[in-house]
């Protein structure tokens, strides 16, 4: 009997018919949710894309930036600069966001990727800053107190019309609606992207790159080309996101577009909640995340304190996360990427 | 025609050389044995073929090209296949996978191309009901023919063995003889390092000794075996 390879599972199927029936609700949100569950979604589903990629770097890269916000505040800045000086509308200048936010990683890699664990880490904080304080220079997009998006431009924005005529709201609703299933569609191909990504033989690379760099070159693979692929990516979907959300926000800031602590701090809690190195890990992430942030927002800074302690508590109790102790006690993988070898001589039983 | 030729090949490690002055050759489709005392430097010479660390001084060639600057990795697409001493394995993922890594990228090719080249080393080193297990929750024996199995996986021309023998039992170190012997009787060249002499000879030609970062013999392995040096560095270790 020959041999073949499967990755599905019968659990994972029913995960995919599932996932088809959530993405279907979705798309049809906007015509009968409230404008506050717009926004709210708007914000799961950006936050979800930024630690989709903080995840690809750190949990499958092995590469642990604390400076994503850098790829975020450039995206973001971008798209304002697209739109303020050269009158572009903001919808297409979203895809700019990205390529700016590529552009900058690209220096960045070549000095980051001279230092290892904790060194990468700080350097790339270092470099977001550098980043921070150039933008903040920049006297026609508003220098330090930054600045806003015309009004005639967001008002005359892609699509906006049609969604104000469709679904009978006003513009600033439409535009939410707008700003919503964007990101929508950026969280789908960002999640479909990866799980792409790790199905085919650069995902395997990448996993043998994270668990024995030296073992990995020694059969051939091309671990520093593995790190270029990832972190180039993360930078162009980062800062696709960036543009997005201060697309929607109108304002910008450098404090603000830059802050470690909105774009990498919290991303970090999301994947460590959720479980690092897996796609559903940051999903259910985004929804703690959600959920802590919504019961303890008018607690200030205990708000904060409770965050890092139980952040302090997953990683003791449970150091892959909340999906990974649900994925160990049920064997359940929504998104399976393991290929299991079958038939030939192989006893399944045995397994 | 040899397949792998050192010339004066040195590394030290600050004060402390630890290969010194490394000449000699393998030719095409010979089993060489490497012996010597722990710390002697074998593992490094290995490290040094596989580019896994640079040499200071002297050049290595591989098939006639000068291979002295080349990364591991190409080394490995070149045809240098190894296992590593301490089993190295990429612990997450399943054995069955470890191996497609190496197929995959080693020899450039699909997965569904080298499944089946897979899956058969797997069966020659006797790992294939164990094709779906974590490699991180493998024996240590499991462990080392991993190692040997993820080395053939890429299709090596010369093949490095790191001590794969040690600690197994007489019935397993036989069968292990035999999968080598059956890897080198296709005519793939091997270099292997061991302390369990009887495996090592009753497969290699010739024998390598190492002490101190020196060669200080090379040759058939019974009058290797015979010598004066030999026998004092291997008195009381000999098997």
């Amino acid at each position: 009997m020959a041999y073949s390879v499967t990755t599905q599972t019968p659990a994972s199927r029913i995960a995919a018919l599932l996932g088809a029936i959530l993405i279907i609700v979705l798309l049809v949100l906007p015509f009968f949710a409230g404008r506050g569950t717009i926004q709210d979604m708007f914000f799961i589903l950006t936050m979800l894309v930024l630690a989709q990629f903080w995840n690809l770097l750190a949990g499958y890269g092995g590469l642990v930036s604390i400076g994503q916000q850098a790829f975020v505040g450039m995206g973001a800045y971008a798209l304002f600069g697209a739109v303020i000086l050269w009158g572009l509308d903001p919808v297409p200048s979203i895809l700019l966001a990205g390529v700016a936010a590529l552009i900058i990683a690209v220096p960045t890699a070549f000095f980051a990727f001279r230092l290892n664990g904790a060194y990468f880490a700080i350097g790339t904080w270092v470099i977001a800053e550098v980043v921070r304080l150039l933008v903040a220079q920049w006297k026609t997009l508003g220098g330090g107190t930054g600045t806003s998006l015309p009004r005639d431009a967001t008002r005359d924005m892609w699509f906006v019309e049609v969604i104000e005529n469709t679904l009978g709201v006003r513009s600033a609703a439409a535009r939410d609606i707008l700003a919503y299933w964007l990101a929508l569609t950026l969280a789908l191909a960002t999640i479909g992207g990866i799980y792409w990504l790790l199905r085919t033989r650069r995902g395997l690379a990448l996993a043998a790159v994270r668990d024995n760099t030296e073992a990995a070159k020694s059969v051939g693979v091309d671990a520093g080309r593995m790190k270029w692929i990832v972190f180039l990516t993360s930078a162009f979907g980062t800062g696709l996101a960036g543009g997005l959300i201060y697309m929607q926000k109108a304002r910008i800031s450098p404090d603000a577009a830059f802050s470690v602590t909105d774009w990498t701090a919290y991303v970090i809690f999301i994947v460590v909640i959720g479980g690092i190195g897996t796609i559903e890990g940051p999903i259910i992430g985004v929804l703690v995340f959600f959920a802590l942030q919504s019961l303890l927002a008018d607690f200030g800074s205990w708000y904060l304190m409770t965050l890092g302690v139980l952040a302090i508590i997953i990683m003791l109790v449970a150091p892959r996360g909340l999906w990974g102790l649900l994925s160990e006690r049920t064997g359940l993988h929504l998104f399976p990427i393991r290929r299991r070898l079958s038939g030939g001589k192989l006893n399944l039983s045995k397994e | 025609m040899s397949i792998l030729s050192l010339k004066s090949v040195s590394k030290s490690f600050g004060a402390l050389t630890v290969t010194d002055d490394a000449n000699f050759e393998v030719p095409q489709g010979q089993a060489l044995g490497i012996i010597g005392p722990n710390g002697a430097g074998k593992s490094t010479l290995f490290n040094l073929i596989t580019g896994n660390i640079g040499a200071d001084r002297g050049s290595i060639h591989f098939e006639g090209r000068d291979v002295t600057k080349v990364s591991a990795m190409e080394r490995c697409l070149s045809g240098i296949g190894r296992s590593f001493q301490i089993p190295q394995p990429f612990e997450k993922l399943t054995v069955y996978e470890n191996l497609l890594v190496a197929a995959t990228h080693g020899r450039n090719l699909s997965e569904r191309d080298v499944r089946d080249d897979c899956a058969d080393v797997l069966e020659r080193t006797e790992l294939i009901q164990h094709a779906n297990v974590p490699a991180g929750q493998l024996s240590l024996l499991e462990r080392k023919r991993l190692e040997l199995s993820r080395a053939m996986a890429t299709q090596p021309k010369l093949l490095l063995l790191d001590e794969i023998a040690g600690g197994l039992t007489e019935g397993e170190c036989q069968a292990l003889i035999r999968t080598i012997k059956d890897i080198h009787a296709q005519g793939v060249t091997i270099i292997w390092i061991e302390h369990v002499l009887h495996a090592l000879t009753s497969v290699v030609e010739r024998l390598l000794v190492l002490d101190f970062g020196k060669v200080i013999g090379l040759g058939d392995p019974e009058e290797i075996m015979a010598s004066r040096e030999v026998r004092e560095i291997y008195l009381g270790i000999e098997v």
